[in-house]
């Protein structure tokens, strides 16, 4: 069902108070506009200054007034253009009073869209991000207390929602401290009478991660009665509360139709065929196809009829089995993202209901366990267990998280040794454990009378970042690179330099403390992972080309600091990168040196004359690239060398290839590869295709929601 | 007293899998649930449940694209076990139960025990191979023809090969005809020079044979409960029986076979490691004092101890933590929670029963030709097709070259409960790589635990880069051993975009909303304790869609005429307690207070479900209705279905019982192909 468009209206702080942070401002507006360019494309968006010295509003041409306010892009669907704009914000010299801008934004709202409630098939929002340091004008007529009850209700009557950001900045002086107390209690008062949140947060992180861009219509998972016995059944909605947004699934890129032809839709269609093993041709239809279960060495099976009689059917409902101990339900059982049980919208009893249980957990320190069956037909019965959120805002009803815990099955025990029993030399002594409490007592992330730093709901998702800002590159300039992290979302990958440096002496003291030493012997088999088996010294043991990395030692690899793989010695020189390790740019750099050297080898080649040179190259990039964990480098580069080798009439070298038998990497040899040993072959059969499974298919907002069901 | 510590060397053993391992596991384990057993005012209680699905592959994950590092050496490592079990006298004695009168000998007890555990392992391993070995017994049945040895098996099939649904089903008979077919001998008989204890390591050893070391976990689990095995042995011969069978296991143990010891209780005496077995499995004095064995007096005693013991303890991964430029603390990962799943599926062909093989082929849309797997995705975005390599977009996904970045500490009340999308992960410090990081790890944990408070790093895979809460575990032991092992607990946290606001989604705006009062928070206060279950452990619940799925497995395996067997749905609660008086009083109080004392609730019915059968009903009939009214074939002929709307194209679909979903093309090469036929 399509999604009712958003209208909304930012209204952004430019008053000097705010000067130092417009650019933090202007980054988080331009997130907003481009996930909404993204998502919700028909959506709507003004854009309202305020704090500036020209006023360009129609209240101040009709009524007067409103003077600091200028309305700079009327609201009108989300364009590039704005991202523009975005990055010059002006710098305004008035006060920034927000009651103007709120008015004028309502105004705008009400203009295009209608008064009252008629509006509705669009959501009227408002946007607002303040510093919150301008004295706000007294109204001519009552308090401004009663200013804020009056515009409340408007919104109220119009529809409409609000969002504040409140930047709290650290500046000392009493004056401003209480205009910014005053003005934050203001703000605060709409969020009693109309449908606005306000956010107070002090770093550009957590501004910049404070605006939810994208609008998802909640959809609940589940509607009806939370049993608590055979007597008492509670009316309640199941909602996610946390559900991991990840990047989207691109769709795969067909180059066939001609590149000027603009209706082309691009796109690869896949088709799967079920063959018997026999005879590679027969090819069987679905109706006889079954499905097959292990069952120790045998596969057992059974028709979906068959399933379906005797399969688990459990009956829809959400039933309380017991209430226990929270310590019973340690916080690590909690497996999946995590749903929220609210009382059903408007019933009364149901939210006394919730409430009191609710409460009476969190007195007691209980939490209850719960059967869950969200849907009629569904496979599996979910254990969830429910505690207790007790709202903190009058307006919210009190309501339970639920999250998904483990069967017996599910979980897996292993003794390990106790701390206590290590011999002494692995145990911290008095000097170490002071260092350690020092350094855990000191890098605090969530210090009292300050912000918590890297709340999870302030933590913009770096990667998500990354690729939007990376397809808007992309927009301008196809051939962009993958753009930088982001330097503030860096704060998210790295420690804040900030705390880093306020605690350098703690964590100098902690670092000093312990000899920390890497195992060189180890440490040759691979750079930044460590697994327990390595199978590189019978994978190298195998081919005499690459041998010659055997004689070297770790330490002769790393003395030598090549910068770059030549042609003259070039598996050497290839190791030798791969080995030295002060700088994490090496490795990835070796690799594509390498490639490029084998791709000129193969293009300069003459009747095969470079072939063999090539081939000790291709060699020994595998095994680096097994050995660095890096196995798609490899991966994607047999694929391309695949194709190559078949269209430019190198299918000799392919057969060199095929009769050295050198494959894809596999899961076995280096975890992150996309494709088990028998795909890995298949290359050498088919000279192209084998690839492993595709990413998971695109689920939707209800399966996500029925994760549960299989 | 202390139990279960492994020797100083021991940890080493988690890190080095293939290394030999000397192991005795006491039996130490208990549950939670156990642990708080108490008699007290239990409103109704679970039976504790055997274990009848511990799984292994569900612990590897593939499905999951952040946890297929998970699986690393899973593909390359399966088990080879001999399960060695002791059939002399005293293991038949019928040993009284504290809690109930049921007697139960302790052959029984070991005989389901091991029954669980290899139905475990045919669902979840299906690599591992298994023999079972009673020694001490009248017949004998071996390769080698030693007396006392008799190796079980079904007719086909090796002696050590994968367990199938008849050696369970055998072996679960086994006790039935044990004393004619195979039959119990007490140990060493005097004046024999036959050492059974001796033979059987032969045995087992021999079984194990096949396989190389590297990629198979070899291992003897040995039940006993003689902690003398040559007590009646003659005086002359008994040093010489001593010393050739400690040379046997050594030996073994030299071939990289692991031997494991579960020592039952003796009747009215203790089980006496120090006489034979702690030479046998080389323990030196000081660690033998840790290794104080408990004796298994119940079945779930051994149960647990064999849950923890199924499989190998498994590295899933290596990482640093990085703590700060230079420092670096190297860890081990464990899967200790994952959701079990039913197992995969293999397409077969239901004329042949033979697997299938499946075919992709890629074609382009837009010409219909056969293409390779595409190297290029594309976004459509500003109406322009925006195009990623895959590099480009895996480099998208690599913020950081670093596995684990401390960043720094939080009190523990800042993790919310809805701080979590998926399960947890566990670490453990380790100086394989890194020496020094154990206590570097020990200090830092102590110091968490101390101020209360977990740490935040960001985990930087490279498939699903995330901030993670590292939760310290206090090691937690009862008498009879460990119940969470110490270490950190990573928790997965998600991005602000991943949360919601859901509970704000019903805000009241015409002023607060209803709070409980006191007496309504008192009477659910009351209501909780009437309902509450001390005990609780989720050990108690086991998966009723799985127990089902592998119940019905069974019994197909087998092919036989088998009734299927009954599985509790042990999720259900016990609703005939909860109607008892004492707490439908505690729960009408409640009621009372918050709902009024008439309020009727409403008797539940599946109304919605019916009336959206009903609806689907109705609709059948009017397609069935509508249909006649198009001559379908000749609207393919002429190919007019595409004039017709999807609402018509339905109506078709509808009548014909075939699925309703996509877009009209769909819709109408679904009709062609149902109209073809």
């Amino acid at each position: 069902m399509a999604r009712t468009k958003e209208s909304l209206v930012l209204l952004l702080d430019i008053s000097p108070s705010m000067h130092n942070h417009l650019q933090d401002v202007a980054r988080t507006v331009s997130i907003l506009v481009k996930r909404k360019i993204f998502f919700n494309k028909s959506d709507e968006l003004g854009l309202v200054l305020f704090g500036s010295e020209e006023a360009n509003n129609d209240l101040q041409k009709e009524v007067g007034g409103y003077e600091s306010v200028a309305v700079k892009r009327p609201i009108r669907v989300v364009e590039e253009d704005l991202l523009e704009y975005l990055s010059e914000l002006p710098r305004g010299r008035a006060q920034g009073d927000f009651l103007d801008a709120l008015v004028v934004g309502m105004d705008l709202l009400i203009k295009k869209h209608g008064a009252g409630m008629k509006g509705n098939k669009v959501n009227k929002r408002l946007y607002l991000i303040t510093g919150a340091r301008s004295l706000i004008k007294d109204p001519d007529e009552g308090t401004k207390e009663d200013q804020v009850d009056v515009i409340a209700n408007q919104m109220k009557e119009h529809g409409m929602k609000l969002d504040v950001v409140v930047l709290q900045q650290r500046i000392s002086g009493l004056a401003s401290s209480n205009i910014f107390h005053e003005n934050v209690s203001l703000l605060k008062r709409f969020s009693k009478r109309a449908q606005a949140e306000v956010l107070i947060v002090e770093s550009p992180v957590s501004l910049l991660s404070a605006v939810k861009a994208r609008n998802i219509s909640p959809v609940t998972l589940f509607r009806g009665d939370l049993e608590l016995t055979p007597m008492i059944r509670v009316k309640v909605w199941v909602y996610k509360k946390t559900i991991q947004e990840r990047v989207p699934t691109l769709k795969k890129y067909s180059e066939k139709a001609p590149p000027n032809d603009s209706f082309a839709s691009r796109e690869v269609k896949m088709d799967f065929e079920y063959k018997s093993r026999e005879d590679p041709d027969k090819t069987i239809p679905p109706e006889q196809r079954i499905k097959g279960f292990r069952y120790g060495p045998q596969v057992v099976p059974i028709s979906t009829m068959e399933e379906d009689t005797l399969r688990f059917k459990p009956e829809k409902g959400l039933k309380l089995l017991c209430f226990t101990d929270t310590s019973n339900v340690p916080r690590h059982y909690y497996l999946k993202d995590t749903n929220i049980i609210v009382p059903e919208p408007g019933n009364t009893m149901a939210i006394l209901a919730v409430s009191a249980v609710a409460r009476a957990m969190e007195d007691t320190k209980k939490v209850a366990i719960v059967r869950c069956i969200w849907r009629q037909g569904q496979k599996q019965a979910v254990l969830g267990l429910l505690t207790p959120n007790l709202s903190s805002s009058e307006n919210v009803a009190d309501s339970f998280y639920l999250n998904v815990i483990p069967f017996a099955e599910d979980i897996r025990e292993f003794p390990f040794a106790s701390f206590n029993d290590f011999p002494p030399s692995q145990q911290p002594n008095d000097s170490q454990q002071e260092a350690a409490d020092n350094f855990v007592r000191m890098f605090d992330l969530a210090p009292p009378g300050r912000e918590e730093i890297l709340q999870p709901e302030l933590t913009l998702n770096p990667v998500l970042e990354r690729f939007y800002s990376s397809l808007d590159a992309k927009l301008r300039n196809p051939d962009a690179d993958v753009p930088p992290v982001d330097d503030l979302l860096m704060r998210i990958v790295e420690p804040d330099p900030e705390i880093v440096s306020e605690n350098e002496f703690a964590l100098n003291r902690f670092c000093s403390q312990f000899q920390l030493k890497v195992n060189p012997k180890k440490d040759k088999m691979s750079k930044r992972f460590w697994r327990d088996k390595a199978p590189l010294s019978e994978e190298v043991g195998k081919d005499d080309s690459v041998d010659l990395q055997s004689d070297i030692s770790f330490e002769s690899l790393a003395a030598r600091k090549v910068e770059e793989v030549g042609g003259l010695t070039p598996v050497q020189d290839f190791e030798a990168m791969l080995a030295r390790r002060d700088s994490d740019e090496w490795v990835p750099k070796a690799i594509r040196e390498m490639k490029k050297l084998i791709s000129d080898l193969l293009d300069n080649s003459y009747n095969g004359n470079t072939y063999s040179k090539a081939l000790d190259c291709l060699l020994a990039l595998r095994s680096g690239c097994v050995q660095q964990e890096e196995p798609m480098g490899f991966n994607n580069f047999m694929r391309e060398l695949a194709i190559k080798c078949r269209s430019k009439r190198l299918n000799d070298f392919w057969e060199l290839i095929v009769s050295k038998n050198l494959t894809l990497i596999n899961k076995g040899e280096a975890a992150d590869s996309d494709v088990t040993e028998e795909e890995a072959k298949a290359i050498l059969a088919e000279g192209n295709a084998g690839r492993a499974p595709d990413q998971p298919p695109e689920v939707d907002e209800m399966e996500l929601l029925l994760g549960e069901v299989v | 007293m202390k139990f279960f510590r492994l020797p100083s060397t021991g940890i080493f053993t988690f890190l080095f899998p293939a290394a030999i391992l000397l192991k005795i596991f006491p039996l130490s384990f208990c549950t939670r649930a156990e642990r708080r057993r108490t008699n007290d005012s239990i409103p109704f209680a679970y039976k504790l449940q055997l274990m009848d699905l511990e799984s292994d592959d569900l612990f590897r994950d593939e499905d999951d694209e952040e946890n297929s590092n998970f699986s690393q050496d899973k593909e390359a490592t399966k088990e080879f076990v001999v399960y060695m079990i002791d059939a002399g006298r005293d293991m038949f004695l019928q040993i009284k139960e504290e809690d109930d009168e049921k007697k139960r000998p302790h052959f029984s007890t070991v005989v389901k025990c091991i029954l669980e555990s290899l139905k475990t392992r045919i669902i979840n391993s299906d690599n591992d191979e298994v023999a079972i070995c009673f020694f001490n017994t009248r017949e004998k049945r071996n390769l080698q023809e030693s007396e006392g040895v008799y190796v079980f098996n079904v007719r086909e099939g090796e002696d050590l090969d994968r367990p199938t649904a008849r050696l369970i089903k055998d072996f679960s008979h086994v006790e039935d005809n044990f004393e004619n077919e195979i039959g119990s001998q007490s140990g060493i008989i005097p004046g024999s020079r036959e050492n059974p204890l001796y033979s059987a390591l032969w045995v087992a050893q021999g079984l194990l044979r096949k396989g190389s070391t590297r990629n198979v976990d070899k291992r003897i689990l040995l039940f006993t409960n003689n902690d003398d095995p040559f007590g009646s042995a003659d005086p002359g011969v008994k040093a010489d029986m001593r010393r050739t069978t400690i040379q046997r296991a050594k030996d073994a143990q030299d071939l990289g076979i692991s031997i494991e010891l579960f020592p039952l209780s003796r009747l009215g005496e203790e089980f006496n490691i120090s006489i034979f077995y702690a030479d046998m499995l080389e323990f030196e004095n000081e660690e033998l004092t840790q290794f104080m064995p408990t004796v298994a007096e119940k079945f779930e005693d051994l149960t647990n101890q064999l849950r923890k013991k199924i499989y190998k303890k498994r590295v899933v991964r290596k990482i640093t933590l990085m703590v700060a430029d230079g420092m670096s603390i190297g860890l081990s990962t464990y899967a200790l929670i994952r959701p079990a799943l039913t197992g995969k599926i293999t397409w077969l062909d239901s004329v042949t029963n033979k697997p299938l093989k499946l075919e992709r082929s890629y074609i382009c849309a837009d010409t219909g030709a056969l293409v390779t797997e595409p190297l290029k995705r594309f976004q459509t975005y500003q109406n322009e097709k925006i195009k990623f390599s895959l590099d480009e977009l895996s480099e998208i996904k690599k913020v950081t070259s670093v596995p684990l970045r401390l960043l720094g500490f939080k009190p523990l009340h800042c993790l919310k409960d809805y701080h979590n999308i998926r399960p947890a992960t566990f670490l453990y410090p380790s100086d394989e790589e890194i020496s020094g990081s154990t206590c570097a790890f020990i200090a830092l944990y102590r110091a968490m635990l101390r101020f209360q408070k977990y740490g935040v790093a960001f985990y930087g895979n490279t498939r699903s880069p995330q901030l993670v809460a590292l939760l310290p575990q206090e090691e937690v032991t009862s008498s009879s051993g460990q119940i969470d092992p110490p270490g950190l607990h990573m928790i997965y946290l998600p991005y602000s975009d991943d949360i919601r606001r859901s509970e704000k989604l019903h805000m009241s705006m015409d002023g607060p909303v209803p709070r409980a009062s006191k007496e309504q928070i008192d009477k659910a206060t009351a209501m909780i304790k009437k309902l509450e279950l001390r005990e609780f452990s989720v050990y108690q619940i086991s998966n009723p869609a799985l127990q089902r799925h592998y119940a019905i497995l069974q019994v197909l395996a087998l092919d036989e005429n088998e009734d299927l067997p009954e599985t509790k749905d042990e999720t259900m609660p016990d609703e005939e307690s909860m109607q008892r008086p004492g707490i439908a009083k505690a729960v009408q109080e409640f009621k009372d207070v918050v709902y009024g004392s008439n309020y009727e609730f409403e008797v539940i019915t599946n109304t919605k479900g019916d009336e959206a059968s009903k609806k689907r009903k109705a609709l059948t009939d009017v397609a069935v209705k509508e249909v006649g009214n198009y001559n379908w074939s000749k609207l393919a002929e002429t190919q007019k279905l595409q004039n017709l709307t999807v609402v018509e194209l339905k109506y078709y679909l509808t009548a014909h019982n075939l699925p309703l979903t996509g877009k009209k093309e769909v819709l109408i090469n679904r009709i062609l192909t149902h109209l073809e036929r």
